[in-house]
């Protein structure tokens, strides 16, 4: 169970020596509670106290990375349950199944699709995560030779290794030697010899039983075995048992701070119809999955789940803001109008939206104005006549357009005068206050 | 160590509320749990989808959608018909598009013929929205209310800048009303606070609190609708306790990644499937956050999002 920060304050030397860099021991303690300081920082603490701190501050779900070097993915370390009480942490790996019993070329095509699925997102690069190799045939011989093929063809992405049978997990798995591989297939009855291969090769386990009763007895048989970095897999069958047991895990694991289930979850979460597995991955996603195994990884499908997730594990307290610049709506041409609006990207986003709407191709002028909606941004100094003036020049937009005419949001319409004095020879226009407005305001002028 | 399932009760729980009349009404919420969360209390209703579809034909739609509905969309009735007969729709919802000012400008007696129309040749339940004008919106949904009086529609949406009229004209001619408010719970309270507080009951309210698109905003609504159903479920607050509604179709297919073709964006993929998934996406995560009501407009992403809630149910 998580301490307070008076309980951590008791267990601390009490001496106000200040050398943890806070002004004393109960504000060193608060900073614990939040977990926003580590025990470390304090020279002089007992060992007594280490010992019950550093139980009671471990994160309540085990960090553990899958793969290795640049590629390599982040689990764990999550802290609510809520996107809107704290940010997300490590967002879901997606990992696509290849079985040994598909056919060479299909087995081909599915690396060549992880390979090239990196799309640039709002400036992040997201691709599949990694790909999971499954001894559907039971044969070690074939398990041993799709990975061999996946080991040669995807060296960098990491490997999830299906299979209860140790020779084929040997056979495998040294394919993937201190890659940091994970192999999938622990159970209750081959527990000791699926360990030892893991060991031999610096792998994390999955572990999987039927029923989280089971699953946390496993969890702590294997961790008696000398391996703490797993995955579990709680085998949901449907959806709606996604959502089941990823919840009671993630509510043991944080609020009764049930070590045995502390741990990131693996879900299959394959059908046949890839439009309903995209669906049944979107809970996953939602719903505290730290890695989703799915069937086939097709473009549409990666780019939509890759949002979804961005989506959902961006930080709730920071505004989303997007990129100063000029951004181009439709086919513009240098007589196309010029707006201008902050970075917040709902602003952004409202606004993009409606100016699509109108069908009028037009320059929009978007600031940087730390992901603030414009009257806000106003009202903080950060939308002022100067700052748009010096905005605009720099932007080169001047040499893009026929006119010297920028539209300003309804809503600082009392800017207008200064920005003229500012930006010489510009005509500064006030357009409408609500972007809903957007649309007959830049058809009316476009008639 | 043993494992307890860390179940959880709550102390409140969603409105259920019917729509239709007779063999075609239809209940929705009514759950006393998170989402699906039917292994620590009751879910007696289902999420409803229904299909959008518009008084006048559907121009500004991406062709992939559009196409759907080649010719039957230039008729209401057919339109509408053609969902329920050949689709399977469960609901209909009719948006009055045509009556934007800056649009066809149709009169608020032209529309309240169509929905005549409409509500003779169909069985399952109707929600009439408006075009999302808030002044010709109070003439066009009162207008509305009237011809479609003791029908059981759901009817909006009402606005803080409206909500008086609307609310008005549904409850004199009993229908359910939407109230939507932008992606703000407070905004959301405030405003179905508004509305009881003319005397209109709060089980006969759906909220919307806004829908965004995938991509697009869609983290703000998730996250309204999950706080609103928080509050409804833990603190047993009744003006959060409406079923909410996510208007989906209307958000995703004017935005990029459903009309950009692959030639232009290689790295996007199919533009047919792209875009069913981008709506059925959206609906799937809103359901997660709380949505008991969808409103979408591709017929194979309404395919797969029924087959999900089959799924989960």
């Amino acid at each position: 169970m998580a301490l307070s920060g008076v309980e951590i304050f008791k267990l601390l030397p009490k001496t106000n020596c200040k050398k943890c860099g806070h002004p004393t021991c109960l504000a060193f303690a608060m900073k614990l509670a939040q977990r926003q300081a580590t025990l470390d920082a304090c020279p002089d603490v007992s060992e007594e106290a280490k010992q019950v701190l550093g139980e009671a501050s471990a994160p309540p779900i085990r960090p553990i990375t899958l793969g290795s070097g640049d590629l390599a993915v982040k689990m764990g370390e999550e802290t609510v349950l809520f996107r809107h009480e704290k940010k997300f942490v490590n967002p879901s790996a997606i990992a696509v199944a290849i079985k040994d019993t598909e056919a060479d070329d299909a087995a081909d095509a599915k690396i060549d699709a992880v390979n090239s699925s990196e799309i640039d997102r709002v400036g992040q690069k997201l691709r599949v995560d990694a790909i999971a190799i499954m001894n559907e045939s039971g044969d070690a011989s074939k398990l041993e030779a799709l990975a061999q093929k996946v080991a040669q063809k995807a060296p960098n992405v990491a490997a999830i290794v299906c299979t209860e049978n140790a020779d084929a997990a040997e056979a495998a798995l040294k394919n993937f030697s201190g890659k940091g591989a994970l192999l999938y297939g622990v159970t209750d009855a081959n527990a000791e010899a699926m360990v030892n291969v893991a060991k031999a090769h610096k792998a994390s386990v999955g572990v999987k039983a039927d029923g989280l009763d089971a699953l946390s007895a496993l969890t702590e048989k294997v961790k008696g075995l000398g391996i703490d970095d797993m995955v579990i897999d709680p085998q949901s069958k449907t959806a709606k048992d996604m959502i089941e047991n990823n919840t009671l895990i993630r509510r043991a694991a944080i609020k009764k701070s049930f070590k045995p289930l502390g741990f990131p979850v693996i879900n299959f979460a394959t059908r046949d119809d890839s439009m309903l597995e995209t669906l049944v991955a979107s809970v996953g996603i939602c719903k505290f999955a730290s890695i989703i195994v799915i069937n086939s990884v097709e473009k549409w499908k990666n780019l939509a789940l890759f949002t979804l997730r961005q989506n959902i594990y961006t930080d709730p307290q920071v505004p989303m803001q997007v990129e100063q610049k000029i951004y181009e709506v439709g086919d513009v041409t240098a007589d196309s109008p010029l707006l201008i609006t902050t970075n917040f990207s709902l602003t952004y986003f409202i606004v993009s939206g409606e100016v699509e709407n109108s069908r009028v191709p037009t320059h929009l002028a978007v600031m940087d104005c730390e992901g603030l909606s414009v009257l806000t941004a106003w009202a903080a100094g950060k939308f002022t006549a100067g700052k748009i003036a010096e905005f605009i020049k720099e932007s080169g937009i001047a040499d893009k357009v026929s006119h010297k005419e920028l539209i300003l949001p309804g809503y600082v319409a009392i800017l207008s005068g200064a920005i003229e004095e500012k930006l010489e020879g510009w005509k500064i226009t006030v357009g409408p206050r609500e972007a809903n407005a957007l649309p007959a305001f830049l058809k009316s002028r476009a008639a | 160590m043993a494992f307890t399932p860390p179940k959880e009760s709550y102390s409140g729980k969603v409105f259920p509320v019917e729509a239709g009349t007779g063999d075609g009404a239809v209940s929705l919420g009514g759950e006393n749990v998170l989402p699906f969360h039917a292994f620590e209390g009751e879910i007696p209703n289902k999420p409803l989808v229904a299909y959008e579809i518009q008084d006048v034909p559907p121009a500004d739609w991406p062709d992939e959608v559009k196409s759907q509905y080649e010719g039957v969309s230039d008729d209401p009735v057919k339109w509408a018909k053609h969902c329920i007969d050949e689709l399977g729709a469960k609901a209909i919802a009719l948006r009055l598009v045509g009556t934007h000012p800056d649009g066809a400008n149709r009169s608020a007696d032209d529309a309240s013929k169509t929905v005549k129309d409409v509500l003779d040749a169909i069985n399952v339940p109707l929600i009439i929205m408006g075009s999302n004008h808030a002044e010709k919106d109070s003439e066009v949904l009162v207008k509305a209310s009237e011809t479609a009086k003791d029908k059981n529609c759901i009817i909006g949406k009402a606005q803080e800048a409206n909500y008086k009229t609307i609310a008005a004209a549904a409850m004199a001619n009993n229908h359910k009303l939407i109230a939507m408010s932008e992606l703000d719970i407070n905004l959301s309270k405030q405003l179905n606070i508004l509305i009881t507080q003319m005397g209109f009951d709060n089980a006969r309210i759906i909220t919307d609190p806004m829908s965004s698109a995938l991509g697009y905003g869609l983290e703000y609504t998730y996250s309204v609708m999950e706080r609103i159903r928080l509050a409804a479920l833990t603190q047993n607050d009744t003006t959060m306790q409406p079923p909410m509604m996510a208007d989906v179709g209307m958000y995703v297919w004017k935005i990029k990644e459903t009309q950009a073709p692959e030639s232009d964006l290689p790295d996007w993929g199919s533009l047919k499937e792209r875009g069913i998934a981008w709506e059925a996406v959206t609906a799937s995560s809103l359901l997660l956050a709380g949505a008991e009501l969808l409103v979408m407009r591709h017929p194979e992403a309404v395919k797969t999002v029924n087959s999900f809630v089959e799924e989960l149910s």
